[in-house]
Order: structure tokens, then C-alpha cells, then sequence
């Protein structure tokens, strides 16, 4: 289990790094949102999960963590979602917005054409 | 300590945060909203002064949330460090209120109150995760304080500030969770006691963690290689929103003194450095603060709008914190500490400054790009008191005599000459100071001085129909802030040593 989800982690995140380098803000977006996803299998992985234990106390079972998963990675998780679901948002409304003033989607607010939009805008 | 006084600890995260949903709610009555807002901040300004009073002495207390303790709960750590940015939160939170005016949309009271939540919980929280989410709650007021108004050129800085907070961020919650990997905690006094017995098998995680939240700190602090989003960002913001940002780099910086502090003995300390952590970042500090400083002032020589010079000036007074941070003795850390505050203020003013500048060649409240390019063959005449606003910050940001960016500077050299890294120091310090000082100088000879080739300035607007009189007022606190610190310079280095010294001790 461990290859593997370090190899899927690893696979998210390259592809993720490579989306968000690209010139297009729905690339840019799309790689943000693989980056957090990976960030957030990386938080789960590093709280040592373990395969069928709860992380809830049952009774009879001794309250050590050898007997459950740890919960506390697994809030952390639910908080990281929830902010980087909120923060991707964002990014879609401003990328949005930008393609909207600037007539392209370019990350720096050009056309489609692939050059910058710099004569558009302001210096 | 005792009765309800370390309850205040949590005032200034939940003041703002509660008043500023008040104010949304109350969002068509503008006259509410603004009484909440000045009774905010005016009360927020009271508390962090308590505070400031209060932890004068040395007192320094954790406050559990919920009374659960401390593994388990989050905590707030009060101490002076965490005073200071308080009140600097608080000066620049009524200096940004101040120069908004009327001009901000109506939602700006409630964002600027979440960005100030945002900041003072970075400020006081004892948890790793924690200072994490705080980070998150003032980038998402940042990002819509920044794009308050938008324009193409400020949604273009702000895709690219989302953009590279977003990696931060990420960064940040894989350092946070190596931590966890390794120490089973995320509360920083917690995680520092269990790193101290590590077993060697995992000191390379610890220590891969810990360069990581440095790399993450260093990209709020805009330190060399991470700070390219800062000018564009800070010289597309309204000049209220860029007068808050101003503190937004030091929050950074904060973060790297308290959390490597504590951790890795960043600030060396009496007592034993014998950790195999110890002094984790203090190498990288150094030569990263002092590229930074170099790479601000040959921006701020290079720069052909005056916001973004300004926000040059802002990455040079990032370097040398940095720099200052990384000599690691106990005086160039209280050099630092009196850097930290005199460089918000006068960055700040120096934005009002160039704003009046702007605002008087474009003759209304409303300039466009054109009215802030340094070399726009337009001259501002026959206004002596904008002349005389920019000289008295320029010479302040400068760093150059009756100033606090003189006592600051001079600190700083003082205690650099102790240290090995002196000639460093010295020279880098000095030359980009002159190099400031040049492009300084060059702005407002072009800008007040130079031939007029366009069209001819319209004629003056008489009084505050350019929203001149809080921007003014604004700047007036500003300067006066770092007048009060250069007028009682002894007195607050002898507390801010005292700060630098006990911080290594929480």
C-alpha cells in the first residue's frame, strides 16, 4: 500500500507541477486542483493509515493507537479540502474575470493567439 | 496574570472576525457599518496596547481555547513579540481605513476587518496547522482586498498572487504534515520538546520539513527567489490596500523568527544549542537576505512606475530583516525587531505619498496607469506639501539621518560588526542604501523637477474632492508612528533586546 500510494501521490503532484507551469488559466486551474489533491493524500499518508482500524473508539478495545488510525490527520485533511476547495474557487472566479476583461486566457491576460496581452493592459 | 486579563488573548482574532460578519450583514446601512468598523479598530488598537503593557514586563502566557490542553487544543501564545505585531496590525489596519475613504467598495470594511482577524490570529496562534489556516483567512481577504476595483492589470497581479499562495499553501500543509509525521504534534512548544529527543533516523525528515516552511515563509516575505509576485502584485493594489500589504511581508517574516526560532534555535540562545536542528535556517538566511536587498534596490533603480518602486522598496526592507535575522546574534535580532516596524510605516507612507503624486497630475481620486509613470514628462508644480510629504518619507524609507530608518540602519551595522559576516553586512547594506537613495532622489527630481513634454496638469482641486484628507491623515499617523520611535529609540531597543532574547526561551 505504501508503493503505491507514494506512487500516486508522485503522479498527481508531476502532473499537477506540469498543468500549472502551461499558459492557460484552465490549466493552471486544473493543476492547482491535482497539486492540493495530492497535498491532501500526502497529509492522509504521513498520519500512517492503516487498513481496517476506525479511528473511532469502540468498546473492549484498549485506547492506544495501535488499535485505531489516527484521527487527528484526517481532520487536518477535512480542513485542507475545504480551503484549498475555497481557494480553487477563487482562482476560477479571477481567471474568469481576467478572461472576460482581457479577451483571452492567457496567464497573463492575453489572447488565445499565445502572446502576451501587455498592449491591452496597463504597463 | 489573574481575573479576566489572558482572556484578552483571544480578542483580537474574534473582535474583527465577529464584526466583520456583523458588518456584512448590516451591509446597506452604511453608517452602521462604519461605526463598527472605527469601534473595531480603535478597540483593537486598545487591546494589542494592553497587551503591549501588559508583557512589557516579561509576562508571556499560553491561552487554551476551550480550556483543552495543549496537545489536544489550540493554544494562543501572548508575548512581546506577538504585542508589537499587534499594535503594528493595528496602526496599519487605521492608516489602511484611513486612506480608503470613501473610495473602497462597500465591502471593504468587512475585509479589512477578516484580513486583520486573519493577520493577529498569524500573530498569536501556538499551533503549526493553525498558523496555517490563519495564513489562508488573510490571503482570501488579500486576494478580494486586492481585486477591490479591478482593471486588467490588478485581476493579472492577482491571478499571479493567488497562483503562487496556493503553492505556498500546499507547501506549507506538506511541511505541516511531515511534522506530524515525525513528532505526532503540530503545537509549536510541543513539537519543539518532542524534536529534542528525536531518534537520528528521523532528523532528515524533521529537517526536510523544516526547509520547506522556510521556502513557504519565504515566499510571503518575498526573500530572493520567491519574491517576483511582490512588485507587480503591491504596484497594482489601490493605495490603501497597498498601505495594509505592507505588513502582509512581515507576517513572513514573523513566521520564520517564531517558528525556526523555537524549533531550530534559529536565534541562538543561552542555553545549549546542542540539537542536531540547531541553526537550521540561520545559513540560508543570511546570503538570501542579502540577494534580496541587492535585487530590491536595483528593481527599485529600475523601475519606471512609481508604485511599483515603492513596492521594490518594500523587497528591500524584506532583505534586510532577512539579513538581519541571519546574523543570529541577540542585538542584530533587536536591530531587526526595530527594522520590522519603522519599514511597514515608512513603506506605507511612502505608497500615500506617491498616491498624492499620482492623484494631483490626474486631478481627481481616480488616476489611471499613466498618472503614476515616474518618467511621464508631466511635473507636479506649485504643490509644496506634496514635495515636502515625499522628501520627509523618501528620506525616512532611505534610511538617512533625523529618521527611525537611521537608528534602524545604524543598529543593525552596530551589531553586524560583532559577527564574522560583517564585510557582508556592511557593504551590501550601505551600497543598496545608496542605491535608494539615488532612485529616490531621481523619482522626485523627474517627478517634481523635471521638463514638462505632455499635456499640462489640470489645475489643482480645491479641497478633499480628491480624497486627500484622510490619505493625508493617514500618512501624518504613519510618520508620527515612526517619529515616536526614533524620538524614543533607547527605550524601545532595550525592549525589543529584552524580546529578542527571550525568544528562543518559549
Amino acid at each position: 500500500m505504501e508503493l503505491l500510494l507514494a506512487t500516486a501521490i508522485g503522479a498527481i503532484t508531476a502532473t499537477g507541477i506540469y498543468l500549472a507551469l502551461r499558459s492557460r488559466t484552465f490549466e493552471l486551474v486544473l493543476g492547482m486542483t491535482l497539486i492540493s489533491y495530492a497535498v491532501n493524500l500526502f497529509i492522509f499518508a504521513m498520519g500512517r493509515p492503516v487498513a481496517g482500524r476506525a479511528p473511532i473508539l469502540r468498546e473492549g478495545v484498549p485506547t492506544t493507537l495501535e488499535h485505531y488510525t489516527d484521527p487527528l490527520p484526517q481532520a487536518l485533511v477535512l480542513t485542507a479540502i475545504v480551503i484549498s476547495f475555497a481557494m480553487t474557487a477563487v482562482l476560477i472566479v479571477v481567471a474568469l474575470k481576467l478572461r472576460e476583461v482581457s479577451g483571452g486566457d492567457h496567464v497573463d491576460g492575453g489572447d488565445p493567439a499565445g502572446d502576451s496581452g501587455r498592449e491591452r493592459g496597463d504597463p | 496574570m489573574e481575573g479576566l486579563l489572558p482572556h484578552l488573548a483571544v480578542l483580537p482574532v474574534a473582535l474583527p472576525l465577529l464584526a466583520g460578519a456583523l458588518s456584512l450583514v448590516l451591509l446597506r446601512h452604511a453608517g452602521w457599518v462604519r461605526a463598527i468598523t472605527v469601534v473595531s479598530l480603535s478597540s483593537l488598537l486598545a487591546m494589542s496596547l494592553v497587551l503591549l503593557v501588559q508583557t512589557a514586563g516579561g509576562a508571556s502566557w499560553t491561552y487554551a481555547l476551550g480550556d483543552w490542553p495543549a496537545p489536544f487544543g489550540i493554544a494562543l501564545a501572548v508575548d512581546r513579540l506577538a504585542a508589537m505585531m499587534l499594535t503594528i496590525t493595528a496602526v496599519m489596519g487605521i492608516a489602511c481605513r484611513l486612506a480608503a475613504g470613501n473610495e473602497g467598495s462597500r465591502r471593504f470594511d468587512a475585509l479589512l476587518l477578516f484580513q486583520l482577524a486573519g493577520l493577529n490570529g498569524a500573530f498569536l496562534t501556538a499551533d503549526l496547522f493553525n498558523l496555517f489556516v490563519f495564513f489562508e483567512v488573510l490571503l482570501a481577504a488579500s486576494y478580494a482586498l486586492l481585486l477591490d476595483g479591478a482593471g486588467a492589470a490588478r485581476l493579472r497581479a492577482g491571478l499571479h498572487y493567488v497562483t503562487v499562495n496556493l503553492l505556498g499553501s500546499s507547501l506549507f500543509l506538506i511541511a505541516a504534515a511531515m511534522f506530524y509525521g515525525v513528532a505526532g504534534t503540530l503545537n509549536i512548544a510541543d513539537l519543539d520538546a518532542r524534536l529534542a529527543t528525536l531518534p537520528a533516523s528521523d532528523a532528515g525528515l524533521a529537517q526536510v520539513a523544516g526547509l520547506l516552511l522556510l521556502a513557504v515563509f519565504a515566499i510571503k516575505a518575498a526573500a530572493l527567489p520567491l519574491g517576483f509576485w511582490l512588485p507587480g502584485t503591491y504596484g497594482a493594489a489601490a493605495v490603501h490596500v497597498a498601505v495594509l500589504f505592507a505588513v502582509m511581508t512581515k507576517v513572513g517574516i514573523y513566521s520564520i523568527l517564531r517558528v525556526h526560532g523555537a524549533l531550530f534555535e534559529a536565534v541562538p540562545q543561552t542555553a545549549s544549542t546542542a540539537l542536531p536542528l540547531a541553526g537550521l535556517a540561520l545559513p540560508w538566511l543570511l546570503p538570501a537576505g542579502l540577494a534580496t536587498l541587492l535585487l530590491g534596490a536595483a528593481g527599485a533603480l529600475a523601475a519606471r512606475d512609481l508604485r511599483v518602486l515603492v513596492a521594490w522598496l518594500v523587497v528591500v526592507s524584506a532583505g534586510t530583516l532577512l539579513a538581519a535575522l541571519g546574523l543570529g546574534t541577540v542585538p542584530a535580532t533587536a536591530a531587526a525587531l526595530y527594522y520590522l516596524p519603522h519599514s511597514t510605516f515608512a513603506a506605507g507612507a511612502m505608497f500615500i505619498a506617491v498616491e498624492f503624486v499620482a492623484r494631483r497630475r490626474a486631478g481627481s481620486s481616480t488616476p489611471v496607469a499613466a498618472d503614476y509613470r515616474i518618467y511621464a514628462g508631466r511635473p507636479v508644480r506649485e504643490a509644496p506639501w506634496i514635495a515636502a510629504l515625499f522628501f520627509v518619507t523618501a528620506l525616512v524609507v532611505a534610511g538617512l539621518p533625523p529618521g527611525s530608518g537611521f537608528i534602524a540602519k545604524a543598529l543593525l551595522l552596530d551589531a553586524a560588526a560583532a559577527t564574522p559576516a560583517h564585510a557582508w553586512i556592511w557593504s551590501v547594506v550601505l551600497l543598496s542604501s545608496l542605491v535608494v537613495v539615488v532612485a529616490l532622489a531621481r523619482c522626485a527630481s523627474a517627478v517634481f523637477w523635471g521638463p514638462s513634454t505632455a499635456a499640462a496638469i489640470p489645475p489643482a482641486v480645491q479641497g478633499t474632492g480628491v480624497g486627500g484628507r484622510g490619505l493625508l491623515l493617514a500618512a501624518l499617523l504613519l510618520l508620527g508612528c515612526g517619529l515616536v520611535m526614533a524620538l524614543f529609540a533607547h527605550p524601545s531597543y532595550d525592549f525589543l533586546r529584552q524580546t529578542a532574547a527571550a525568544l528562543g526561551a518559549t
